[in-house]
């Protein structure tokens, strides 16, 4: 029988993948194998896992390497998106911390399936061919499932965890049959030769025309754009807040990473036409997100709803179909992982146990009472505003810039209108938080463990940093945009 | 000819079944009619020349899922819901989708399908498929064992047994 | 595509001997139609409770965990038929694959999923 030929497999380029896969293991063994009261040492484990993967994909900027034929790629791009997803992972661990602890859930498998999670978002990063990508979107979603109904006596957590995985699992289903058909017209998976079969005309047009819409609608699930974005405020409001923190970060970053390079890279060609669709959603997303987030009462849902309006900003970026507007998202996604996770790390300890205390009374006075907490609230809040002197600013100037540029100006104005809106229920926030009398109960002492504040000084940090010193940042978003 | 009126035939029991299974009122006989569907598509698969796909959708969908489909039938304890009649929801549903489908039916008649004539001897056995599947879709394969432990702990995680 | 041939052949073979039956002892049977024979299991004697109960969760973790090991098996199959095509780099990658599920089985393991209490 004659030997195969085998590939080039350069173990090296998954180094990070393999770290975060083996840390993974690790956790479940250790979480099976210890006795309950010894696993505080956990977290701790998972974040040196993380920590390591991030020097490893630090290590790996500047050179560019396509392997295992073809399917996995590195590049700037690439490690620029992962380092973001493992900022927020390792900060959604810090977060996590006493939450896991107070709600008393066996935490081996929390943070094993949170690696787990990332490293399929690494696979989507780095998918340089579709099934990658759909492999390492499922290996995302699937942890993703587990971990928003991880507080499994909460109802409403069960919930979340029902309603992701239905709807997820449709939006899957829309993706890949948006790959078969792209498959169907040009014979391959491969990024690099749906492109050239484009180019040169051999693929057939209006199957690829059907597949680019069902990839749009599996894509925009995930990164919750509307009209595919009902599951995000019952999942975002139901998942336990470090999750929720978590999902609003990575999964979303990793998304776009792979939706930018499917779309710049496999259907360039084609982007006269879908600049358009691109316009709609973004207009649309951020014009549903920040509306629907003036009427919530729940803080988590409000939230949940201005990150739908942030996907929308962030597509934007996408209408441009040139570098300017890839590096601009890759700048936001940058500065809104810092945001939101510190948000999210507020709300988690404003919660309490069983998180009962979500909604805006429960904020009441909380400026006075403590003080730190009210004003790192306020920080990054005028942040995801994006007033001057934040990163929310820098970010949302610099993409508004690239749409700018290629003579959107309609877009950009609406973005600004929206930008006002925003101002309203961020605000609002901020109002009951110091404008109010203490009229409903004292609030109790909040506990503030050391990982927590890391978490918080890492975030104001991020916040503040890169809006007042965004040069460097900017530099290197730029080396790493998709196209030339 | 043959192979049109096969085609055919599995087609339009696939989609039949694929509508008893939506609209039938006891859930039992939702899960007999996907059980159908499946063997029908492995049909399509089988005349695809796919045949260890063929296979294994029997083998995997046809047996284990349908296996797991029933239990969680039984574990929920669905009610019958005899007597009930449809909401207006389902047909509109339906509707939708054959809408749906009537404006995707132009573009798919100028689709110009022909059959690959080059085609491998080996095409579709289980040989061919673990050529590729060990060569060039190296990565996805060991992202698929990763795919299965982050179900695993995830369904160990939801079940709410009482765990150790 | 003639090697089907037989997998048809048997189909129709089953299903006309599955009909068959069902409808010989239709047409040929006796009838006595009563409450008690027209219940499910048709032993004739009066039910005790409905058949409809809740099943414990452990059947669906059962399943569940015979569904993942089986998609483990299913990869098995091609493998071990390019085997010998793969040689050595085809053992290491299946090792891999293998030693990541053997992780889960441990771990669900000690976890007390496969005890039935």
């Amino acid at each position: 029988m004659k030997q195969l030929v085998i590939p080039d497999v350069s173990l090296g380029a998954v180094g990070p993948e393999i770290v975060l896969v083996v840390t993974a293991i690790l956790l479940l063994l250790l979480e099976v194998f210890t006795a309950r009261k010894e696993k505080g040492y956990l977290a701790y484990t998972a974040l040196g896992g993380v920590l390591l993967a991030s020097a490893m994909t630090a290590n790996m900027n500047g050179y560019t390497e396509m392997n295992f034929s073809g399917m996995y790629v590195v590049d700037n791009f690439a490690s620029f998106f992962k380092l973001v997803c493992l900022l927020g992972t390792g900060m959604t661990i810090l977060v996590s911390v006493t939450y896991t602890i107070n709600e008393g859930i066996s935490n081996g498998e929390y943070y094993a399936l949170l690696l787990f999670a990332t490293s399929g978002m690494f696979f989507m990063i780095s998918g340089s061919d579709m099934v990658t990508i759909f492999m390492g979107l499922e290996v995302m979603s699937i942890s993703l499932y587990a971990l928003a109904g991880y507080t499994r006596n909460r109802e409403k957590s069960n919930e979340a965890a029902l309603k992701y995985f239905v709807l997820g699992a449709l939006a899957s289903a829309f993706l890949l049959y948006g790959i078969a058909l792209i498959y169907g017209a040009t014979g391959s998976t491969k990024l690099a030769i749906i492109g050239d079969s484009l180019r040169t005309g051999i693929a057939n047009y209006h199957l690829i025309i059907i597949g680019a819409a069902l990839l749009v609608v599996g894509f925009g699930f995930k990164i919750s754009a509307v009209p595919f974005h009902m599951w995000a405020p019952d999942v975002y409001q139901g998942a336990p807040a470090p999750v929720t923190a978590f999902m609003s970060s990575g999964p979303k970053a990793a998304t776009f990473a792979a939706f930018l390079r499917v779309f710049n890279e496999a259907l360039p060609s084609m982007q006269a036409d879908w600049w358009q669709i691109f316009w709609i959603l973004s207009v649309m997303t951020m014009t549903v997100g920040n509306i629907m987030a003036l009427r919530q009462t729940d803080v988590k849902r409000m939230l949940a709803y201005s990150s739908i309006a942030h996907a929308g900003y962030i597509l934007m970026g996408f209408t441009t179909g040139d570098w300017f507007g890839v590096s601009a998202i890759l700048f936001y996604m940058l500065v809104y992982t810092f945001m939101n996770i510190g948000v999210f790390a507020v709300v988690t300890i404003v919660a309490r146990k069983n998180e009962e205390k979500t909604t805006f009374e429960d904020y009441t006075g909380l400026g006075y009472k403590h003080p730190i907490i009210g004003v790192t609230l306020v920080v990054l809040l005028f942040s995801l505003i994006g007033i001057p002197p934040t990163a929310g600013f820098v970010g949302k100037f610099y993409i508004f810039m690239s749409a700018l540029q290629q003579g959107y100006v309609w877009l950009v104005i609406i973005a600004v209108v929206n930008s006002v809106i925003s101002v309203f229920y961020y605000l609002r926030l901020t109002i009951v938080m110091y404008m109010t009398e203490e009229t409903t109960e004292a609030l109790p002492s909040l506990s503030l463990s050391p990982s927590l504040v890391t978490a918080l000084i890492i975030s104001i940090y991020g916040s503040l940093w890169l809006g007042v010193m965004p040069s460097s940042y900017i530099t290197f978003a730029q080396a790493a945009s998709l196209i030339p | 000819m043959t192979l049109l009126i096969l085609f055919y035939s599995f087609a339009t029991l696939a989609i039949c079944l694929a509508m008893t299974m939506i609209i039938a009122k006891r859930p039992i006989i939702s899960a007999i009619s996907l059980v159908g569907v499946m063997f029908c598509l492995a049909g399509l698969f089988a005349m695809l020349n796919a045949h260890l796909i063929a296979a294994l959708q029997v083998l995997v969908y046809a047996g284990a899922i349908m296996v797991l489909f029933m239990f969680v039938i039984m574990l929920l304890n669905v009610r019958e819901k005899e007597g009930e009649s449809y909401s207006s929801a389902v047909f509109i549903q339906i509707g939708s989708v054959g809408i749906l489908a009537a404006m995707l039916l132009p573009f798919m008649t100028t689709i110009n399908m022909t059959v690959n004539p080059n085609l491998e001897v080996d095409f579709g056995t289980t040989f061919a498929v673990g050529k590729v599947l060990f060569t060039d879709y190296l990565l996805p394969f060991e992202i698929a064992s990763v795919l299965l432990l982050a179900g695993l702990v995830g369904a160990v995680m939801l079940s709410k047994i009482k765990i150790k | 595509m003639s090697q089907y041939i037989p997998v048809l052949f048997m189909l129709a073979v089953a299903g006309a001997i599955s009909v068959g039956m069902v409808l010989a002892s239709e047409l040929l049977g006796p009838k006595f139609k009563f409450r008690e024979k027209m219940e499910p299991f048709e032993c004739g004697e009066v039910q005790a409770s409905s058949s409809k109960q809740r099943f414990s969760i452990r059947f669906y973790l059962v399943a569940m965990m015979f569904i993942i090991f089986d998609i483990e098996a299913v990869f098995l199959f091609p493998w071990a038929v390019t085997f010998q095509a793969l040689g050595v780099f085809g053992f290491i990658e299946m090792m891999i694959f293998i030693l990541i599920l053997a992780a889960g089985l441990i771990y669900i393991w000690k976890k007390g999923v496969l005890d039935w209490e």
